[in-house]
């Protein structure tokens, strides 16, 4: 752990980050006509998923077979290879900067296990949040923040709002 | 001009290169901002470290600024590109429970993947969390559909919300952002001063540092005053107007205009009303008096002035895209400007009647004791009033306007023969079933075709 290579480097200045964040967001309007996003193909993997192993199910729920029903391929979308090179971006940066490694990022106070248990909550909880509102943070707050969506502002605040409301009651998770 | 048509690649290997291209530039973006770190981002709610805040309000701003610089310099058509559209209420309470388990996980979706794609562990658990919860939704949306489609509104943007130009309200915003990023410094300092950890303690590989200013003096002043500037030139040269857009427009679509193209004859029309796959939408830009006086039954009567309101024509972009939109002047005049803003505002499927109501009543004449020709006028070239002289306002209260529906009378005559073997039987003499106005055929070319919109579907929704 010792060996400086692999130590891993500084995070880039918040306000450089952001500003290339807005940089590769804006490429994306300009190139695509689309903004940024990540929980339509995580969705979409889900689906495709479930229909590996209950295709009829898939067919009789409207929401998915409207995804993966029949013989609509789910995989078969641009998020999907979005959702990729997210994957392949943040392992190539985290391989450069010496950030890859197995390891789990916890509060203080918290065990490994426990973090795992939350994180699987948490994630589950956001993704659906993030399906009733058409968005996660990427494709909703960013990507129509951007543009300048009354929605993409509402649901912005209501994020932040949320996160807020429940921070003091579970500040042992993470202080 | 940009967005670039992808459309037509679809499916090709060089389209999923571009969306795993613009991936890896976002994945490798928020990975170098840290947002891989559940920890930093779990800080923001308890004011120590406010990086995601920043990180993500400026790109906000950056991007924002950059669209729209990039559509005031005619690079970009905003009309082609995706705006998420506004579902006020479940937007609200959706991003209220991802509040929930942002707090509870440490991440949300797009952070959860790069921190998994570093290996760190409780990024991949949150993945499979977000898995089973898209599972969850899938599973149970079916419950609260109604309301989960519910306070519609759209392609709604503050500039269209607020009336104002898209320039102005990307200062206001950047000038916005600019004041809650000072707050943040303030809050990192306050609330983040000597809680910076030693990488070493608890095994932890990179160092959480908080209470440091991630911008000051010169470099700071060259960033506020550069995105100020940036946006001031996009208010200063303000969005294309819909005269700009038919301009653009004007070499493709002015020859088909011209070649009547789109000029459609009525018969189409009212074939067009009575196929139930269709939703045909008739606009009539006529003053109310002659509205009044007859119109087709069902349509919707505008002014010019409603073409150029953008709250009007959010309603109509927001139809499917099998609804036809046939617009209807007294003749043309009107209805051909009216066309040319509504197609420049990116609306598809659009159609003028041919002749308009002159044309129409041409083909489905009125009763001449309700409206006959006006002998003491000689109507001039450019002329758009009224072509017929009324006895009465009628409104869409006779079969003229409604030609299309089928109402089965029969008209029958007959007669009583008295037959050897079978005492009297009825002959029909005629028979005739009046369908309207019984004015039934005509030869013409079929002009419509249904196209898909333009605007792409996108987002996450």
């Amino acid at each position: 752990m010792t060996d400086s290579a692999r130590k891993p480097r500084p995070y880039v200045n918040a306000y450089l980050g952001g500003t290339l964040l807005g940089v590769v967001l804006f490429l994306s309007f300009f190139i695509t006509g689309n903004g940024l996003g990540a929980s339509a193909a995580v969705t979409r993997v889900q689906v495709g998923a479930l229909a590996a192993v209950a295709p009829d199910h898939v067919d009789r729920v409207a929401y998915m077979s409207e995804i993966g029903g029949g013989n609509r391929r789910p995989f078969a979308d641009a998020s999907v290879y979005m959702l990729l090179g997210t994957f392949l971006g943040g392992a190539i940066s985290g391989i450069a900067n010496g950030r890859f490694h197995a390891e789990t990022r916890r509060g203080p106070h918290v065990t490994v296990p426990l973090r795992w248990a939350l994180a699987f909550a948490g994630g589950a909880i956001m993704m659906y949040g993030a399906r009733m509102a058409r968005g996660c943070t990427s494709g909703q707050a960013l990507s129509g923040g951007a543009m300048l969506s009354v929605g993409s502002f509402a649901f912005m605040f209501a994020v932040f709002a949320g996160a807020y409301l429940l921070a003091w009651p579970v500040r042992r998770l993470w202080n | 001009m940009a967005p670039f048509d992808l459309a037509p690649h679809a499916g090709s290997l060089g389209y999923f290169a571009i969306f795993l291209l613009v991936g890896v530039g976002f994945g490798a973006v928020l990975e170098m901002s840290g947002f891989g770190d559940s920890r930093r981002l779990a800080a923001q709610f308890y004011l120590r470290d406010m990086t995601v805040l920043k990180v993500m309000f400026t790109g906000i701003i950056v991007a924002a600024v950059l669209v729209h610089l990039a559509a005031a310099l005619e690079l970009l058509d905003i009309d082609r590109t995706w705006i998420n559209p506004t579902y006020l209420v479940p937007g609200i309470v959706g991003g209220l429970i991802m509040g929930v388990g942002f707090i509870v996980g440490g991440f949300c979706p797009g952070t959860s993947l790069v921190a998994a794609s570093t290996l760190k562990l409780d990024g991949v658990m949150f993945v499979l969390g977000g898995l089973f919860g898209a599972l969850a939704f899938g599973e149970t949306v079916h419950s609260f559909e109604g309301w989960w489609h519910s306070t519609a509104y759209g392609r709604l943007t503050v500039y269209g919300a607020l009336g104002l130009g898209a320039g102005s309200v990307v200062v206001g915003l950047v000038v916005m952002a600019l004041g809650v990023f000072v707050v943040a410094e303030v809050s990192e300092r306050v609330f983040g001063r000597g809680r910076s950890r030693d990488p070493a303690e608890s095994g932890e590989t990179t160092a959480l540092s908080y209470g440091e200013p991630s911008l000051t003096g010169r470099k700071a002043a060259a960033f506020a005053v550069g995105l100020v500037a940036l946006a001031g030139a996009t208010a200063t040269i303000g969005q294309p107007t819909i005269a700009d857009r038919w301009r653009w427009k004007e070499p493709k679509l002015g020859p088909v205009l011209a070649e009547r193209g789109v000029q459609i004859h009525p018969a189409e029309l009212v074939e067009l009303r009575r196929d139930l796959t269709l939703s045909v939408r008739v606009l009539e830009v006529r003053d109310e008096a002659d509205f009044n006086r007859f119109h087709l039954s069902g349509s919707r009567r505008i002014s010019l002035g409603d073409t150029e309101d953008p709250g009007v024509v959010r309603q109509l972009l927001a139809e499917s895209d099998r609804t036809v939109w046939v617009v209807v002047g007294n003749r043309e005049r009107a209805a051909t400007e009216a066309w040319k803003r509504l197609v420049a505002q990116g609306l598809v499927n659009v159609y003028i009647l041919d002749g308009g109501i002159a044309g129409w009543l041409g083909a489905y004449p009125l009763d001449p004791c309700i409206a006959r020709a006006d002998a003491a006028r000689t109507p001039a070239e450019d002329d758009d009033g009224m072509p017929l002289r009324f006895s009465v306002a009628v409104g869409d209260r006779v079969p003229s306007s409604h030609p299309d529906v089928l109402r089965h009378e029969p008209k029958l005559d007959c007669e009583v023969v008295e037959r050897a073997n079978a005492g009297p039987t009825i002959v029909p003499v005629s028979l005739t079933w009046f369908d309207g106005t019984n004015a039934g055929h005509f030869e013409y070319l079929k002009k419509v075709k249904i196209q898909k919109k333009v605007a792409p579907k996108g987002g996450c929704g």
